[in-house]
């Protein structure tokens, strides 16, 4: 019997927080639920620990890339044989979950990555975030070697192996694309699915248009720099 | 002994009494203190030793010696510039660690809690 956790990150989204966790609930209820908490200022952790789900509250708001990181130490600490993250927002379809995992039992991989680009879904990015997310999978897709369509989706299933490097190895500020190259290099398999996601239930991305250009230069710098770094599996 | 010469002491002197004291009261550690004090010291040595900076400027073409004080006052606040990114690199990744640990700590604590209420039931 595989130990399956959903890692939940959120900041403030105490509007969607319930909504994410039941529909998760709902649909893979052989899984196991962390939500991290990084600091919400609002009733994200109440309405989580409201529940019954685990959470973790981070003293602080650490960004994304800590928490997830710490949704990871979580996993790996408990043994976890498969970790999906899926986001505090609601894009992440929960019923999509049983589709992302099914290339981790059949062993064929170690990452499996959600892509909006695959011909599931009707998702179309604005302009400007197209063009940045095509310049990253270009990027990307010579880096690693294979090709990879949507290197900023945030939903994703990895293998114990994959858990145990993350838990020690994670990207800070916007780790998603960073994570890849650092996985790929640590010779992990990576595939990606067809997806279909969700606009946000509620809010504002975490991303919004003026940090958009200093987002893809912070990331195309941390990437070549990861490429220079050592990485120990 | 020109003006310049005296400055150049008085200002070296200063900073490393100041060095000195810091350490002494215990707010500066040790391990940071050292590049401050090599600074200080090689600056007050050559501010003193008139004829070594005059030799040393003619070797590395500065026309005027004293400038020479510049350049390695500036290489040396380089270096403890650097020094302290290292640090705080270092630092900001053990808080992240503390702070992570403690939020895991917190968790499990919660866990153990919800596990023994509901075998008590």
């Amino acid at each position: 019997m595989n130990k399956i956790l959903v890692i939940i990150p959120a900041y403030n989204e105490g509007a969607n927080i319930e909504g994410v966790i039941s529909a998760v609930r709902r649909d893979v209820p052989y899984a196991d639920i962390v939500v991290i908490n990084d600091g919400s200022t609002d009733a994200t952790s109440c309405i989580a620990k409201g529940l019954s789900s685990s959470i973790i509250d981070l003293p602080y708001n650490m960004g994304i890339g800590a928490a997830m990181q710490t949704g990871y130490r979580y996993a790996d600490m408990l043994g976890y044989d498969i970790a999906i993250q899926v986001d505090g927002d609601g894009q992440h379809p929960a019923h999509q979950i049983d589709r992302l995992i099914a290339p981790l039992f059949e062993g064929k991989t170690d990452v499996v990555i959600g892509s909006r680009f695959l011909g599931e879904g009707d998702y179309v990015p604005s302009l400007a975030r197209s063009i940045g997310i095509r310049i990253f999978s270009l990027i990307l897709s010579v880096i690693t070697w294979q090709r990879v369509t949507d290197p900023t989706s945030g939903f994703r299933a990895l293998s114990k192996e994959a858990i145990t490097f993350l838990a020690r190895n994670y990207p800070e500020d916007y780790p998603e694309v960073e994570a890849i190259v650092l996985l790929r290099k640590a010779g992990f398999r990576i595939t990606e699915v067809p997806v279909r996601m969700e606009a946000r239930l509620w809010g504002k991305s975490s991303i919004t248009y003026p940090k958009a250009l200093y987002y893809m230069v912070k990331v195309l710098l941390a990437v070549f720099v990861d490429l220079l770094k050592k990485v120990e599996r | 002994m020109q003006s310049v010469q005296v400055i150049a002491i008085t200002f070296s002197l200063s900073i490393l009494i100041a060095i000195v004291d810091l350490i002494r009261r215990g707010r500066l550690k040790e391990q940071y203190s050292l590049l401050w004090l090599a600074s200080s010291g090689v600056l007050l040595f050559l501010s003193i030793w008139r004829g070594l900076l005059d030799k040393m400027a003619q070797l590395v073409g500065v026309a005027y010696p004293p400038s020479l004080l510049f350049l390695i006052a500036f290489i040396f606040l380089l270096l403890i510039v650097l020094h302290f990114s290292v640090i705080i690199s270092s630092l900001s990744e053990k808080n992240k660690k503390l702070a992570q640990e403690i939020g895991l700590l917190k968790a499990l604590i919660e866990k153990k809690r919800f596990d023994a209420e509901r075998s008590d039931d």
